[in-house]
């Protein structure tokens, strides 16, 4: 490739890296029916970021259900909640610390 | 009480939400839908010859009303037809509903004749979407599908409603209210006062108007800021026309194919007054090198757009609108003399180059001589590419929803079948689509649709026999090896015009093609103008795909 071509050629920039090891996990209230989930999953899926760990069940009557999502912080995570939040089955999102115990004694169905 | 099967609802509900013409194309899934339109006076179908083009049409109204608009298909391959035009209103955040008939639920996941799962498919190219599971669910699916593809950021939601809902019966006590938008978010009005002092205290400040300013009908009090604070204004492709090209304070379009001076006034920006616009890669290059010196201010309503790309320093969530109404009686009226003559000076010296201009034969010439037959409330469209390019930077755009194009998406094909929309919403207006040859083959049998519907749309064919700027990018950034993007062939668009009942004229062996135009822009009913241009002429300056602004080669 001539100098002048490689003056002009394209520039694409690079992947920015997202290596977080602080665990942070998100509480979402979201409407109960078929599909919530992929909705949900996707938004994940598409940017790669990593879920580490997925729990639902509904709540009271059924209604609605409650996702708890186990994740790896990154400096995208306040942009994800907000694509998150955009959702209109999503009905609240809550952040709280990795150490949130509602993961913690599963580790036996992972053995 | 009432009782009626699910598609009578469907109609009925369309009806009450002020539908009256529905582009679309039948099929086995959706009958029952089709039966229930064939018994309405309201709404006028009409019938498309390929489901992407009824996306388009439908888009095409509802760029243009600025209100839902709708397209209907069938399972399956129609629903798959559907998707490029779905997507395409995500990206330009259009209101727009799709309608899809499905299997009936008892077949779904049975891979049933055209069957595909039309809402697993749609869920990242939609606001929302529904898969409805009884006819009851109708009467809160169809109105919740307009209430938000309208609110906030309005985009399009779809519908896929099995065949075996639309036949069940249901029935109800009282129709339900006709939706309007919900109300925008509520904003810090502190906010609003620390984004006037900036503006006050700001020696280099310019004002960057994206798509959101359109969508909010926020044109005039943009214009209005603009005036009272002295802020040179950029435009987006989407907010094209929202200030008047030919204003005195309009930089015109900036990024990869704006002026240079535009880009270089932004780069000496000391404040960015960002309205209704999302930082596009396209609009501002390489993210880092975008306004260095700039602080931002940004107003959206989309949350999730505000520090995105770039951190703002003052970030309001809320309608452009009422942010604008907010702001105007706070912010001073200013000169800014020396700022403005330096806008100016760089504008004398890096001014847009138009070369052959006074020439009908040329891209520019040729975008000219049109503009030049008519007036402001023409319809602007176009399709994707050089062409649309060209347009964006020489059309004299002076209102707001007079140009439609795919801006986000970039879809070709795109530009005919809006056209055709825009033509059914405004039907006292003349719209022309400017195309290429390459994007106008990507929905030409909407031919039949145009011819048959009757409407004033024009279509101005810049042909170069090529994909061209393909062909421009493997000449710039390729080292001039061209692949694909030369057609070998040519095509008779003339025939193919005729084939399909519409009225075609050739601008190449005209004696004198302003005539020829004029004539034919001022004949009622469709047309298509052929114009062959040269395929060595490139769109310029550009900036090279992941560059700076500040790059511009041509």
């Amino acid at each position: 490739m001539s100098e002048q071509n490689t003056n002009l050629s394209e520039y694409i920039p690079d992947v920015p890296e997202h290596n977080g090891f602080t665990k942070v996990v998100l509480e979402l209230g979201v409407a109960n029916h078929p599909g919530v989930m992929s909705h949900i999953c996707g938004l994940f899926a598409r940017r790669a970021f990593n879920v580490e760990g997925i729990l639902c069940m509904p709540v009271g009557s059924g209604e609605t259900s409650r996702i708890w999502l186990l994740i790896f912080e990154d400096e995208r995570l306040s942009k994800m909640i907000k694509q998150v939040e955009k959702l209109e089955d999503v009905l609240y999102v809550k952040q709280h610390a990795g150490e949130h115990p509602v993961f913690g004694r599963l580790d036996e169905f992972f053995q | 009480m009432y009782q009626m099967t699910g598609a009578d609802l469907i109609v009925k509900l369309l009806e009450r939400q002020g539908i009256n013409t529905i582009a679309g194309v039948p099929g086995g899934a959706a009958l029952p839908m089709y039966d229930a339109l064939s018994k309405s006076e309201q709404i006028h179908h009409v019938l498309c010859r390929h489901e992407q083009g009824a996306g388009f049409i439908a888009q095409g109204m509802a760029r243009v009303s600025g209100r839902p608009e709708v397209c209907l298909a069938s399972s399956g391959p129609g629903a798959t037809n559907l998707i490029t035009a779905i997507a395409d209103a995500k990206l330009d955040s259009i209101p727009m509903i799709a309608l899809t008939g499905q299997v009936p639920l008892s077949m779904i996941g049975t891979d049933a004749f055209q069957e595909v799962d039309t809402y697993g498919l749609t869920i990242p190219i939609t606001k929302h979407n529904f898969l409805v599971r009884s006819a009851k669910e109708l009467l809160t699916a169809v109105p919740s599908a307009f209430r938000i593809a309208m609110s906030d950021r309005p985009g399009p939601v779809l519908i896929d409603v099995p065949k075996d809902v639309q036949n069940q019966m249901v029935s109800f006590e009282e129709f339900p209210d006709v939706v309007v938008p919900d109300a925008a978010p509520s904003f810090d009005i502190a906010a609003i006062e620390e984004a006037a002092r900036m503006i006050e205290v700001a020696e280099r400040p310019v004002l960057y108007l994206g798509g959101g300013v359109i969508h909010s009908g926020a044109a005039h009090m943009a214009v209005t800021l603009a005036e009272q604070a002295s802020l040179p204004t950029t435009m987006t492709l989407m907010a094209l026309g929202a200030m008047p090209m030919d204003h005195p304070l309009s930089l015109g379009m900036l990024g990869m194919h704006g002026a240079r001076y535009t880009n270089y006034v932004l780069e000496e920006a000391d404040l960015l007054i960002c309205v209704g616009a999302r930082f596009d890669d396209r609009a501002i290059g390489k993210t880092a090198e975008f306004c260095p010196n700039a602080k931002i201010i940004h107003i959206d309503i989309d949350r999730s757009e505000l520090h995105k790309v770039k951190n703002a320093h003052v970030a309001i969530a809320g309608d452009v609108g009422q942010v604008l109404s907010e702001l105007l009686p706070r912010v001073k009226p200013q000169l800014r003399k020396r700022w403005l003559s330096h806008v100016e000076s760089l504008k004398g010296r890096f001014p847009l180059a138009m070369p052959g201009v006074d020439n009908p034969r040329s891209p520019y010439g040729l975008i000219h001589a049109v503009a030049n037959c008519l007036d402001d409330s023409a319809i602007i469209t176009s399709d994707v590419g050089q062409h649309q390019m060209w347009v964006a930077q020489a059309y004299p755009f002076r209102r707001s929803r007079q140009w439609l194009n795919s801006g986000g998406l970039g879809t070709m094909g795109f530009g005919f079948p809006a056209a055709i929309g825009a033509a059914l919403a405004a039907p006292d207006r003349t719209v022309v689509c400017f195309s290429g040859d390459g994007s106008l083959k990507m929905n030409i049998q909407e031919m039949a649709t145009a011819a048959q519907e009757n409407v004033n749309v024009k279509i101005v064919l810049m042909n170069n026999q090529s994909l061209g700027l393909v062909h421009q990018q493997q000449n710039l950034f390729y080292g001039k090896r061209i692949m694909a993007s030369r057609y070998e062939r040519p095509t008779d668009f003339l025939k193919i015009a005729d084939g399909f009942g519409m009225r075609a004229v050739d601008l190449d062996p005209a004696p004198n093609p302003r005539a020829t135009l004029a004539e034919a822009l001022n004949t009622p009913g469709p047309c298509l103008i052929h114009a062959t241009i040269d395929p060595n002429e490139f769109v310029y300056p550009m900036v090279p795909p992941g560059a700076a602004n500040s790059e511009m080669i041509g």
